[in-house]
């Protein structure tokens, strides 16, 4: 007797096996299916985003819905080009033959998105999962239960049902997923249930893509070029750590390297501009998310209670626990032995570490895990080109915070423990592709030396032939060359 | 380092992790990615296949009585090939990739930029136990990382052979040999490593991946399944049996990831075909196949007996119509073949990995692809016909990890094509620039100036800015003129 879950599964592997998923014209319909969901359900989406996590529209808008209108945009605009087969070179010594590389789809992939943006990061891989033509079950995160509900409803409203369906449900419906088989699974969230995942997939040899996170430190070397460049530094400083999700992203700036003759100078910048953007103080916090959940709110406000911690607030600190908002804090120094320094932050908690050279945030990055992004505000090319690389991270921005996000044209994904794989723009299609190698040969004409029995002649053949000696060959074959 | 042999030290755990905690030190010192360190390494590998050839040769055959032409080319002259692709190309491979920026960002500059990924560690397999342990490595030195390499200890003589050659031509500081076998690979397992590719079967991968998980390393999976050869009758009868006697037999005497398994041909052809292989396998191995050079034995007698065991199977026994003689001493089976074997024998169900070849009738040839659909994902798909029709639907419904149309395996030799799996048959793949690609990461780089800062972006969230925004992310130029006029809706 199968479970319903059972059942829907079976449904997408039926679907994906009678080849409903494959033409381009089902593609490109279910993605312009869920280009009219967004449009048709923005008020619907900002109110569900608002209830979640506080997100104003314009933050929601910036996020999460302009971010996913781009990316189907985009898709549609590309699928014929992707979806052709690539020509590959084939040797002289096998003519005539033609070699390419064609994408197919996996087949029933499994999507687990996260719940601080959960549009973009559960329908972005959908819109790769479908791109590339299979069918898709997406598990949104229960954290954010105004969303999931909002997909599980309105999803099978616009798209083909046989083929996407969403599953409602918490961690214990997550585990019985995982014991499934997938041709793909598309995570992103915690690197330790990252790991769970992996250990999952492992026993059906499922490929994964893991979207992890870490500690996105911010290199400031700007602050002594002009006032204009050492403001626009500070606004993006703030606009990338408390804009997306009060601090609750993969990519936020999770801490800050300064030179400590630069630390007051930044202080007092990060102040005035925190204060023009969110408020004076927390009873007039607006302009930004809330902490989602108890939980989430307990681990940040822990993360404080160190007498240490606490003693390096220099703005901030403030917490409304009825209300789940904790207000922009600046913590000048704290130790770095710390849990605020060794663990992600995912809040609104920014530590400043200040070195006597700025050139030392080298070493510190280094000193942990591999990040998901580097910022570095710096005009100096040397030191450009030293942090690109001495340090590895799934990517570096230069002057800027967060915008990375929404190129196209890069891979979005981490390396080490902040994650593998990668995807948006086309990278979303390959991530959820595999690329089939096709070789077409002739009947003629035949290389007889490549059957036994086997004689020296036909080994300095084949020798020359790996060689590509075509000259060689030639030689050989007139007898000037003797094996 | 192994521990069957006295007096030397047992490589345990912790051998494993002061030997990963070397190798990230010497890859610190930025050694390995320097240009001038992985060109040095690639061509002293092209040196060490030069001078040691005829040792090389030599550990193969005490390994698999492998013929030496097939040492010579499938093994040694492919991994030349492969070193000096990878030296000719790396400069290029190395450099940054310019990558397109919009209107979103403007203005910026990108760029994706390789970088190696650190200590990797390469496990291998016995049946290539030279090519599949160093083209690997030819990737991962052109990438730039530091490796752990541990070959199999089923083919002894060339995993000896690899620990010496290793020591002696490469960098030992960054590029190492553990020999050894489960307790010595699972000491490695436990450490943290940066990537790991592994060439083996599906049970051992699983339990490669589920180590894997513990420390999110990224794997490539080169595993096996069973490559299915559809033969049509509208065809060169004689030049398609010799291309897939020389993909079988040919190839390590049917013991390769690659090598057609089953043979699917429709039933009024069948006899036809098996005539045709009866001629041209005599033409190849003589009357007396036990007795050939020509073909490597079976690896081993754990290997024989499950070989064997799949020929002695009832419903299967009575069906071999060439061959099937077998020589328990010499761990050699003659090419055998059956015809007509139930679908549901033990021979159509495991790989087989050895000397016999089943023969599956099918009413019409459009039938294969349900059969070769109702199993697992495999390496290769073959087929052979001149039917255009047919090809393109062999090409769109086979889901395997390469394909070949008229021909068998060759598309290994072709670097301009990704070689890996699907499914069962594995994830990831390799070969030429793919190799490269495997042992990098492809770090994303977007470069930003201080000019036209968008105000939009930030706070205080106004209806203004929203509209604005829609029009930025809409990449319309009018659009946006016309929210800054206040023309457009929030």
């Amino acid at each position: 007797m199968l479970s319903s879950m059972e059942k829907s599964i079976a449904e997408l592997r039926e679907t994906f096996k009678n080849g409903g998923t494959k033409s381009i014209s089902w593609r490109k319909s279910q993605l312009k299916a869920l280009l009219q969901l967004i449009n048709q359900n923005e008020d619907s989406i900002f109110k569900a985003l608002d209830q979640d996590l506080g997100k104003s529209p314009v933050e929601s808008y910036r996020d999460e819905v302009g971010v996913l209108k781009k990316s189907v945009t985009y898709t549609l605009s590309c699928l014929e080009k992707w979806v052709a087969p690539k020509k590959a070179e084939v040797p002289l010594l096998f003519f005539p033959a033609k070699a390419e590389v064609m994408p197919q789809p996996l087949g029933v992939v499994l999507i687990f998105s996260s719940w601080n943006f959960p549009f973009t990061l559960a329908l972005d891989p959908l819109i790769g999962a479908i791109s590339a033509g299979n069918t898709v079950l997406l598990k949104p995160s229960d954290l954010a239960p105004a969303c999931m509900s909002f997909l599980v409803e309105t999803i099978p409203k616009y798209l083909d049902n046989k083929a996407v369906k969403v599953l409602a449900g918490g961690a214990d419906i997550g585990e019985r997923l995982l014991q499934l088989k997938w041709d793909k699974i598309f995570f992103t969230g915690s690197p330790r249930v990252g790991r769970l995942v992996m250990a999952a997939a492992a026993k059906h040899l499922t490929p994964v893509t893991l979207e992890l996170g870490g500690k996105s430190p911010a290199i400031v070397d700007t602050l002594s070029t002009t006032p204009s460049k050492a403001k626009v530094t500070a606004k993006r400083i703030v606009g990338g750590k408390w804009g997306p999700c009060t601090g609750q992203a993969c990519i936020a700036i999770d801490y800050v390297l300064v030179e400590e003759k630069l630390a007051s100078t930044l202080i007092e910048l990060l102040k005035k501009t925190i204060k023009r953007f969110y408020g004076e103080n927390i009873k007039s916090l607006k302009n930004i998310s809330r902490i989602v959940n108890k939980h989430q709110f307990q681990r940040l406000v822990n993360l404080l209670k160190d007498p240490n911690v606490a003693d390096s607030i220099v703005y901030g600190g403030s917490v409304d626990e009825e209300k789940l908002v904790i207000e922009p804090t600046i913590l000048l120094d704290p130790p770095l032995d710390s849990e605020i320094m060794s663990e992600e932050i995912f809040g609104p908690l920014l530590p400043i570490i200040t070195l006597k050279n700025i050139e030392e945030s080298i070493d510190f990055i280094n000193s942990k895990s591999n990040p998901l992004v580097i910022y570095a505000f710096t005009e100096d090319d040397t030191f450009k080109k030293r942090i690109l690389s001495e340090t590895s991270s799934g990517t570096v921005t230069f002057n800027d915070s967060m915008v990375q996000f929404l190129c196209d044209s890069l891979p979005f994904g981490g390396v080490g423990q902040s994650g593998f794989g990668r995807y948006h723009g086309k990278y979303s299609f390959d991530t959820f592709s595999h690329e089939k190698s096709i070789m077409h040969r002739g009947f003629y004409p035949e290389i007889e030396p490549r059957y036994p029995p086997w004689t020296d002649f036909k080994l300095l053949f084949l020798k020359l032939a790996y060689q590509f000696d075509y000259f060689g060959l030639i030689l050989l074959l007139l007898g000037f060359k003797r094996s | 380092m192994t521990s069957e042999v006295e007096n030397k030290p047992v490589f345990c755990t912790e051998s494993a992790k002061e030997l990963v905690k070397e190798l990230r030190a010497s890859f610190a010192t930025g050694k390995t990615k320097s240009y001038e360190w992985r060109l040095t390494q690639l061509n002293a590998m092209v040196k060490m296949m030069e001078e040691k050839e005829p040792q090389i040769v030599a550990a193969l055959h005490d390994d698999l009585s492998k013929p030496e032409l097939e040492s010579s080319i499938y093994e040694i002259a492919m991994l030349k090939n492969s070193c000096r692709l990878a030296v000719k190309n790396m400069k290029h491979w190395m450099m940054p990739e310019k990558a397109k920026t919009s209107l979103v960002t403007f203005p910026s500059s990108a760029e994706i930029v390789s970088e190696p990924l650190g200590v990797v560690l390469v496990i291998s397999a016995w049946n290539y136990p030279f090519l599949f342990s160093l083209d690997p490595i030819v990737g991962a030195i052109a990438a730039g990382n530091a490796i752990v390499l541990k070959p199999s200890e089923i083919a002894p003589a060339t995993s000896l052979l690899l620990a010496r050659l290793v020591a002696e031509y490469l960098d030992s500081s960054c590029i190492k040999v553990v020999e050894g076998a489960v307790p010595e690979t699972a000491a490695l397992l436990e450490q943290k490593w940066d990537k790991i590719l592994y060439t083996g079967n599906g049970r051992v991968a699983r339990i490669v991946m589920a180590a894997a998980a513990k420390h999110l390393t990224p794997v490539v999976m080169e595993l096996g399944g069973k490559c299915p050869v559809i033969v049509d009758s509208d065809i060169n009868l004689q030049v398609a049996t010799r291309r897939i006697i020389a993909g079988k037999w040919g190839c390590n005497n049917g013991q390769a990831c690659i090598s057609p398994d089953y043979i699917i041909t429709m039933k009024d052809y069948a006899q036809k075909l098996i005539d045709s292989f009866k001629y041209e396998l005599e033409r190849f191995y003589g009357k007396n196949p036990l007795e050939s050079k020509d073909l490597s034995r079976i690896v081993n007698s754990n290997h024989f007996a499950r070989l064997s065991k799949l020929l002695d199977e009832d419903k299967v026994s009575s069906k071999i119509v060439h061959g099937g003689e077998r020589d328990k001493e010499n761990l050699k089976i003659t090419p055998t073949i059956l015809l007509d074997v139930p679908r549901d024998s033990l021979i159509m169900n495991e790989e087989i990995f050895g000397p016999l070849l089943p023969v599956f009738l099918v009413d019409k040839v459009e039938d294969s692809f349900d059969v070769i659909n109702s199993g697992t994902k495999p390496l290769a798909a073959y087929l052979f016909t001149n039917k255009k029709k047919l090809k393109e639907k062999f090409v769109a419904t086979v889901s395997a990890g390469g394909l070949v149309i008229n021909d068998t395996t060759v598309h290994l030799a072709e670097p301009t094509l990704p070689f890996g799996g699907v499914g069962d048959s594995g994830m990831g793949a390799y070969h030429g620039k793919f190799s490269f690609d495997a042992f990098s990461h492809k770090k994303a780089v977007l470069y930003r100036g201080f000019a036209c800062d968008a105000f939009v972006r930030y706070p205080p969230y106004t209806r203004g800015k929203l509209g604005l925004l829609r029009a930025l992310f809409d990449g319309s130029i009018l659009g946006i003129i016309r929210a800054l006029l206040g023309w457009s809706k929030a």
